[in-house]
């Protein structure tokens, strides 16, 4: 099938493209790229997207499908489906689902679910057995069958010496490991420590808790080598960690999420459970030197830490509720809202951060935008105004502090798999 | 004049007028009280529940006495722990019970913000028993009432909270309900028993017990219990007791009027030395008869207000 998606500002920076031309795909390939003549494209079914900005398709290294064990929150299906609907083309899962991903069973379990899906669902494995920071999972064996990552998120690696084992290990195989920093001693704390913690009377978790396991990483990694990426860097002191250790010279990369550049732990005062995350919120320090990381660099990427949580989990006395957001329909109209719009992002880098780094850390192929390379693309509207509305979300889980907000940007079509995801729907190409 | 909010979650941005009027309100239900026949009809037909998620037999006891000097009916639900996934969510428990048809529902929970939660899926009256650390305002009012009762005012008082100003919820009730009042605040503790920027409320805070009873009209002193993880914020309570407690010889050392409160219960030898808690500058069983009055003020406030 012909597709000719018209007047698309096409912006690819891996080439360093910027400009106004049609994309003809056929069959799901880049057929031609430039003005086309309609005449000759009869068969063709023509999309007008009059100046809306055709990017390499988005990918986002940190979502929580919650399959196996948990899916009445969520599947690798309505994940994916949640991906797509947000602008993304490929997303890579984290390994703490029921049964963990620490064997190949499982990671096949989640690849044969995807297989036929738009999106490409990578899989992040357990770093160690059950997560358990004791001992190291087949790392070996899923790495075989794909994982691109490992992981112990939901906490750090246990102790230095197994973190060192797992970046020696992972050398082998030339992936990052990805860490959830979060000194253990301080889980006890719900929110961001400081006045305002104080004042609602909610356990504190003070921002050296992140600081200190990142600090650590970076020490080992300095040491034993290897690639440590830090996940959703929330505390200004971290980020200057990270800077610093780039400085020097380390396999050091780092991730923010959406709602550490946007919201500040203020939202707590109302108690709502749609604002606990972990990390947790963080003032307004904290947001200013993230989204400077992000600028300068030192955070390569976005990421969402989707974390599907049903009503009755989230519904709940707020030490119990449990942590986390979902975040994949919000996150691109969050960046461009926040980040484009507030003048500290071009469209260039918005793009670098969702379709070029991650894939860089993870060690995939960067789609490109050139004829005769297979279609994989972003296509989105950075001044399209609309009102966030969570019962609409194709994810199974409504946890979402964003509910109503009005944002400005979002994702209009997905292409990638001989797939469009157009309007609503699914449509073969 | 009504209160300005049909419920009583906390202190914090509640106005003076607002406390006055339950302190007012207390003093006349304070006389009810030294009747022969104790009860008034007042919230007759009135339904208000109990609802006890965490131990707490004294403040349920002041509770329940306050409802039955007013004719209310009273249930009461008690739970311990958290309500996670197994058996019936808190919200649950809570519609269950609305749809007895239920007025006023006072709450005590582990977790700070509960009450907050329960005014968004009940409409009935909520009244904050203790959220976890975060505000009990009813033991303000009445430690407020106490010290008005002694002293004739508070406004300009100098007033200091010592103990475990970090896991208390009688602290920051006690500083929001003074400090609209008028009166001066100060915190004494170890600084491992200050949480983080508590100087944001407008306190001072000082770590020496001495400077603390030389300084000001009222202590309020907070009882002291070894943590879950003994040794964590201080060493023994023994260590607490001589570096911190309320003793007769410290006392005497400034030989100085000093009112002393104690929300209860006593720790004796740790927070307050025996003889300082049956001594002549404490309030503390004057507290806990004004803690019926008060309470009993701001039921027939909040009831009577729709
Ligand atoms: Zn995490
Ligand atoms: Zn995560």
């Amino acid at each position: 099938m012909k597709i000719l998606l018209k007047d698309l500002q096409v912006i690819d920076p891996s080439s360093k493209l910027n400009e106004k031309m049609d994309v003809l795909i056929e069959d799901g390939m880049i057929t031609s790229l430039g003005i086309t003549n309609s005449k000759e494209l009869k068969d063709a079914k023509v999309i007008e997207l009059d100046g809306k900005i055709c990017a390499p398709g988005f990918y986002d290294m940190h979502v929580h499908f919650r399959e196996p064990g948990r899916e009445d929150e969520e599947t690798v299906i309505s994940g994916s489906n949640s991906a797509a609907a947000g602008g993304f083309t490929g997303v890579a899962c984290m390994p703490n689902t029921s049964p963990d991903i620490d064997s190949a069973e499982v990671v096949n379990l989640i690849k044969e679910r995807a297989k036929n899906h738009l999106v490409n669902v990578d899989v992040i494995g357990a770093a160690t057995l059950k997560r358990s920071g004791e001992a190291l999972s087949p790392i070996a064996e899923m790495v075989e069958a794909g994982i691109v990552a490992v992981t112990d998120d939901g906490a750090p690696i246990k102790t230095a010496s197994i973190l060192r084992s797992v970046l020696e290990y992972c050398q082998m195989y030339n992936i990052p490991v990805i860490e959830h920093c979060e000194e253990p001693s301080f889980t006890d704390g719900v929110m961001n420590e400081s006045e305002i913690s104080t004042q609602l009377g909610l356990p504190p978790k003070p921002t050296i808790s992140e600081d200190l396991i990142v600090i650590r990483d970076i020490i080992t990694v300095e040491y034993c080598g290897g690639r440590i990426h830090i996940s959703h860097i929330s505390s200004e002191k971290s980020v200057e960690l990270v800077r610093q250790a780039k400085k020097r010279g380390l396999n050091i990369t780092a991730e923010a999420t959406p709602h550490h550049f946007t919201l500040t732990e203020d939202s707590l005062k109302t108690y709502d459970t749609n604002y606990k995350m972990n990390p947790p919120l963080r003032s307004q320090k904290d947001v200013e030197a993230v989204i400077v990381g992000l600028k300068d660099g030192t955070i390569d990427c976005i990421a969402s830490d989707h974390a599907p949580h049903s009503i009755e989990e989230k519904e709940m006395e707020f030490i119990y509720a449990p942590d986390g957001v979902v975040g994949l329909e919000t996150e691109v109209g969050l960046a461009l809202t926040e980040l484009y719009h507030k003048k500290h992002l071009t469209l260039e880098q918005i793009i670098e951060k969702f379709a070029i780094n991650p894939r860089k850390i993870l060690g995939l192929e960067i789609p490109s935008i050139e004829i005769g390379k297979k279609a994989n693309l972003t296509i989105f509207d950075p001044n399209l105004v609309w009102t966030v509305d969570v019962s609409k979300f194709k994810s199974k889980s409504k946890n979402s502090p964003f509910d109503k907000r009005l944002l400005t940007g979002k994702s209009v079509a997905v292409i990638n798999r001989g797939q469009m995801f157009y309007e609503g729907e699914f449509i073969k190409i | 004049m009504p209160l300005s909010s049909r419920h009583l979650l906390g202190l914090q941005g509640v106005p003076r007028e607002d406390i006055q009027l339950i302190l007012d309100t207390a003093t006349t239900f304070r006389e009810v009280l030294e009747r022969p026949i104790k009860k008034v009809p007042t919230l007759q037909g009135k339904t208000i529940v109990n609802l006890f998620y965490e131990s707490s037999t004294r403040t349920r006891i002041s509770f329940e006495l306050a409802q039955k000097r007013l004719s209310a009916d009273t249930i009461n639900f008690s739970k311990s722990g958290s309500s996670t996934s197994k058996g019936e969510t808190f919200k649950d428990t809570v519609k269950n019970i609305e749809a007895m048809k239920v007025d006023m529902i006072i709450v005590r929970h582990e977790s700070a913000g509960v009450p907050q939660f329960l005014t968004r899926i009940s409409n009935a009256n909520i009244i904050n028993a203790g959220d976890g650390r975060h505000e009990h305002p009813t033991q303000a009012l009445l430690d407020m009432y106490s010290i008005r009762e002694r002293l004739g005012k508070i406004e300009g008082l100098k007033v200091c909270i010592v103990g475990n100003i970090a896991h208390s919820r009688v602290a920051l009730s006690n500083i929001h309900g003074l400090k609209s009042m008028g009166a001066e605040v100060s915190l004494c503790g170890p600084k491992t028993m200050i949480p983080k920027g508590i100087e944001s409320t407008g306190v001072k805070v000082i770590h020496n017990i001495d400077e603390a009873i030389a300084n000001n009209d009222v202590l309020n002193v907070l009882r002291i219990q070894l943590e879950r993880k003994a040794g964590s914020t201080i060493p023994s309570l023994r260590e607490y007791h001589n570096y911190f407690g309320i003793t007769s010889e410290r006392l005497e050392k400034f030989n100085r009027d000093i009112v002393i409160l104690h929300p209860g219960p006593i720790n004796r030898g740790v927070e307050i030395s025996s003889e300082v808690a049956d001594g002549p500058y404490q309030i503390i069983l004057d507290q806990v008869t004004n803690g019926v009055a008060v309470r009993m003020a701001v039921l027939y406030l909040l009831g009577t207000k729709n």
